[in-house]
Order: C-alpha cells, then structure tokens, then sequence
C-alpha cells in the first residue's frame, strides 16, 4: 500500500450526536462504573455492567432502526465515519495511488488507483474528506475541482484499455463552489466524468458511502449497479441549501430532508439505487473495520455478477437502468 | 388597465375593451422604457444598451426556425412523485406556472429545418419553475435527442435554468445521466450537437447536457456557471470579479466556442450546420 492510513477512529474517540445523547448516558454511566471497579477490586459490578451494556446496545439498535433523514444526514456527516482512505485500508489487499489529471494538478479530494479486493483487480477511485483539521484542508473537505473529476476521466478512460472494473466510493458534500472552479470549467469536468462512466466498456460499480451531494457524485456515480450504505445520503442538494431556496431558512433543513426522499430506503423505492448495503448497529463510525466488510462483500458480489460481460452489455444496461428511472412511476 | 381603458369600460355604450397593459417594457438592465413592439422587433434585444432578454420556448423556436416546423408532443411524466410540499404544494407551483405558459413543462421541442438545414431545436424556457429540470423537461430532452437520431439530423438545445427542480428531489438529479445518455448516442451516431447558452444557465443542467455539445454558443452577457454565485462567496468569502460567470468570462475561460448577438444566431446556426452534416457511416 502506498497511501499512509487514515486515522482509523476509536470508539472513544466518537463524538456522540444529538439524538443519541441517551445512549451517551448510559455509556457514560458504564464507564464510570469501570473507573470505580478498577479502584475498587473487591466490588463485583459484572451484573450491573451487562445489565447496562445490554440497555445501552438495545437502545443504539432502536435509535438506528428508525432515524430520520436529517438524523441519517448527520451520521452520513459524522467526523469518525470512516472515509476513502480508511476503506483502502480495510477492504484492499493492494492500492497503488494514482496522481493527476495531466492538465493542472492533483487534486486530492479525488483519490484514485489500482487496487486489489479479495484477489480481484479494480481502479477504484473515491472522494476522501479527510479526518482531522490539516487533512480535511488537504482534501478540501471532499469537494473535488475539476481537476479531480478530470483525474478521474483519465481513470475511468485507463481501466477501460486494461480492462480493469471500476469501482468508486461517493463521499461528497458537492463539488467545490469557488472562482478558481468555476474558470477551470467544473461544470465541463462533472459533466465529461458522468460521460466517461457512461462510456465505459468495463463493469463500473458505485457505492454512495456517506454522502451523495449534488453533481459531484452523479459524477462519480452514473454506473450499471449503484449501492448505498444503510445510513448514507443522496440529494440533489443539501437539505440545508433546500430549505434556504424553497422555506427561505437553512433551519427547515430537517424538513427539507423529508422532503426529498434521500435515505438509501427511499431512493431504493425509487429505483435510483440497487442495493443497500448494511452498517454495523449505530452506524459505520462505530466500527469501520465492520463497514468495510460488509461493503467489501456487497461490491464483490457485484464485480462478479458483472464479470464476463461484453462492453457492449455493460453500456446497454447502464444506459437503460438511467433511461428507466421515474419511468415506473404512476403518471 | 389604463386610465382611458377604464374609463371606457365604464361606458354604457360601445365595445369593452382594453389596450394591452404591455404597449412598453421596461429593459431590466438600463431600465430604459421601450416600444414592446420594437423590442420583440429586435428579438426581445434593448436597442439601447443590448441586454438579451430572457424569451419563452415558441419564441425562440420562431426565431431560429424556418417556418413549417412541427412541435414535438409534450411528454407525460409522473407528477409530483415524491408529494412534495414546501410553503406551496409543488403540484399549484405547476398548476401556477402552466396557467402562464403554453407549454406544460419547461422544455419544449420542434422538428424542422434552420435555412433549409434539417434539424430538431429543444428549448428550455426559464419563465417556466426557472427553467428547472426535472423529469418532465429530461423526458422532453430525451425524446428530442431521440428524433434527431430517428431523422439522422442535428440536434440543437437552447438552454436555460437556474439548475434541477428540487420538488423533484434525486429525480431530478438523475436527468443529468439520462441527457449524457443522449448526447452519447448522438456522438455515436455522428450527429451534431449544439448548445446555445442562454441567460441564465447553471447548476445540474450546466454540468450536463449543456456543456457536453460539439459546439457551445452563448448569448452575450448570460450568466453561465455551476455553483450560483451567493454559494460560492458564502464559501470563498472574497469578491467575485468583474464579469465573473458571463459569456464572456467562460469564453476568455475556454469553455465557449462564441458569444453570439441574439441577431446572427440564427445564420450561425445554420452555417455550422452547413459544415456539421452528419457523418456517413454511423
């Protein structure tokens, strides 16, 4: 492997989120009850401990199971949920990272390489956020330039010749809105990069693993079989930039996110994804490593489904699974 | 109404009737008062200070037309799928938006031919939701990327909007790939494809159909860009240049082929044809 691993986040480190301040009690509580016994040898606190630990596992499992779509929207924006990087670690054998789109620079917002997953060779090629201040800004929070979506095109364009699958992890609040973007063409680039995937003659896997903002995933994410982590999100736009527009306040941003049926449960009534794929209980933060397994199985399925089919196939059925959303839909 | 339409209407003899309320316009730029008649005379262009005003679809498809052009039928497409309610339902913000519009939806097709060369004109009308995308108008888009293929002629999109229709939620953002769908068979097909750019063009639709053209044409001074300006100085907290997201700056910038006045469009269009013609072998 030839990227430095991402911080891999600790349970302790978890900032807990507003609606789970409940089960922060109880987990403080047990915690407290630790210390105490560590000080204390001659108490037997094993009873009281499981009872807790069971309330407070009982109690993450029914928060989880029925969140919000503005609550699913804050677990998809979780500070510890495990990025680009830190899949790279869990889920490949192999990642040989690829720099630049031989234009401008490289961006790092977009990552992209060769990669090995249970002995299966892939370009795979994602949006990494970053994990604390210095590589949140070295990866611009994840929102790619255009040289990060034409990195990607020449990605995309390479696994094609070598007939390597392409498989992407979409992690992105949007593309990124700024002058110096916008000169160089962002619209030109996310454009071309959803051109490219459509072009491809090799299977193209997507997997929306936090979340899906706007153009700058469809980018990264026009592919014949699109999956989606139980608790991730997919907008046109953010809940918060809805509500400014159409509520005129970013304060409605929970209803807004009601409103546009973003949740992986939604989109797949919709049709707009194929499978979701599940989460450890309380969500991807708590246990990346579980993530990645049960991500790194749901693609590997998929690679397989998709292995031996002709270019020609592979174009038709993308461009037909596109060209047949909404088209179910009671008129 | 006017004062002497009032006061005729209030006359017990003779016919009621009004003076159009529309007699002048105001152009919204050096907020000169001009003759309606001698506006759309020039195209909807103030002879004064040249601002390209925004037109409807049947307009611009007259404009650039030959006359004898057939209009493609409007597609019918599941209607406020997701029953989306902000302060309005969505389904009165369309009742509202086709009770001042011919058309149902904000993209609108025609057949025919530009100075004798055969073509399908899709054109994005703003006054409709802004010219949002949803499904109606990537249906609309579709099915005329689908004649073009069909007559083996060029296919030319005027666009124009402020980006996807939100009420449409992720529906809406799944037109990008299902235009680029399009545009892709075009290419195969060796049919030409055009972009006239026009005031304003952003978000979804700019990162899709509207930038993926053989030949991108812009009207002068159309705002064109992907994030709306407010967002980004939100983010980047500096003043935006001068010109910033105009047809010009993105022609400076590399992203136009030209900036065309709203006059010769129509000859320019028909000249690229001239040189476009589809290839031979599809």
């Amino acid at each position: 492997m030839q990227v430095a691993p991402g911080p891999v986040s600790a349970i302790a480190m978890i900032s807990y989120l507003e609606f789970e301040k409940p089960v922060a009690a109880i987990e403080a509580k047990i915690a407290e009850l630790r210390t105490a016994a560590g000080e204390d040898g001659d108490v037997d606190i094993s009873p009281e401990l499981a009872r807790l630990e069971k309330k407070s596992a009982e109690l993450l499992a029914s928060t989880y199971a029925s969140l919000s779509p503005w609550q699913k929207t804050q677990v998809a924006r979780h500070g510890a949920r495990p990025h680009f990087r830190d899949y790279v670690q869990h889920m490949f054998s192999d990642f040989t990272l690829l720099g630049g789109d031989r234009l401008y620079a490289d961006d790092e917002a977009i990552m992209g390489g060769l990669a090995t997953i249970d002995g299966r060779k892939v370009m795979l090629i994602g949006h990494e956020k970053g994990s604390d201040t210095e590589s949140r800004m070295r990866h611009n929070f994840g929102m790619g330039k255009p040289e990060g979506y034409r990195k990607a095109i020449r990605l995309m364009e390479m696994a094609d010749r070598f007939g390597l699958p392409v498989v992407t992890l979409v992690d992105t609040m949007g593309a990124f809105p700024g002058i110096e973007a916008e000169e160089r063409g962002q619209a030109e680039a996310i454009a071309r990069s959803t051109e490219a995937c459509l072009a491809l003659g090799v299977p193209m896997v997507a997997a929306i693993v936090g979340e899906g903002g706007s153009g700058g995933a469809v980018a990264l994410a026009s592919a014949e079989r699109v999956l989606m982590f139980e608790h991730a999100v997919y907008s046109v736009i953010s809940p918060e930039g809805c509500a400014s527009i159409l509520w005129r306040t970013a304060e409605k941003a929970p209803q807004a996110a009601e409103a546009m049926k973003m949740t992986a449960q939604d989109l797949m009534g919709l049709g707009v994804i194929d499978r979701i794929v599940p989460e450890p209980v309380g969500g991807a933060h708590r246990d990346p490593p579980a993530a990645a397994a049960s991500l790194a199985q749901a693609i590997g399925e998929e690679l397989d489904a998709l292995a031996g089919k002709d270019a020609d196939t592979l174009r038709a059925m993308r461009e037909e699974r596109f060209l047949a959303i909404g088209e179910g839909l009671a008129r | 109404m006017s004062w002497l339409s009032r006061v005729r209407n209030a006359l017990p003899w003779g016919d009621k009737r009004e003076t159009p309320d529309n007699l002048w316009v105001k152009c919204p730029r050096c907020q000169e008062m001009l003759f309606t008649r001698e506006y759309e005379a020039n195209l909807s262009v103030c002879p004064r200070c040249d601002h390209h005003g925004r037109i409807g679809a049947d307009t611009r498809l007259e404009q650039l037309m030959d006359p004898g052009y057939i209009l493609l039928p409007d597609p019918v497409v599941a209607e406020d799928p997701l029953k989306f309610r902000d302060s309005k339902r969505y389904t009165d913000r369309l009742k509202a938006a086709r009770a001042s519009n011919p058309h149902r939806d904000a993209f609108t097709a025609a057949f025919g031919e530009i100075e004798g060369e055969k073509a399908v004109v899709g054109v994005q009308d703003f006054t409709f939701m802004g010219g949002s995308m949803g499904m109606a108008v990537g249906n609309a888009f579709v099915a005329a990327a689908q004649k073009a293929l069909d007559e083996r002629c060029a296919y030319i999109a005027v666009t124009a909007a402020g980006g996807a229709r939100m009420q449409e939620g992720i529906l809406s953002l799944m037109q990008m790939p299902r235009a680029t769908v399009m545009t892709r068979r075009l290419k195969e097909a060796g049919l030409p494809y055009i972009v006239v750019l026009a005031d304003p063009t952003t978000g979804g639709v700019t990162a899709s159909y509207a930038m993926l053209g053989d030949v991108h044409i812009a009207e002068p001074g159309a705002l064109i860009g992907f994030a709306g300006q407010r967002v980004i100085q939100e983010t980047i907290r500096e003043q935006l240049p001068e010109g910033f997201q105009r047809a010009e700056y993105l022609h400076k910038h590399g992203m136009v082929d030209m900036v065309v006045p709203r006059k010769e469009l129509r000859e320019t269009l028909a000249k690229l044809l001239d040189y476009l013609s589809p290839a031979q072998a599809a």
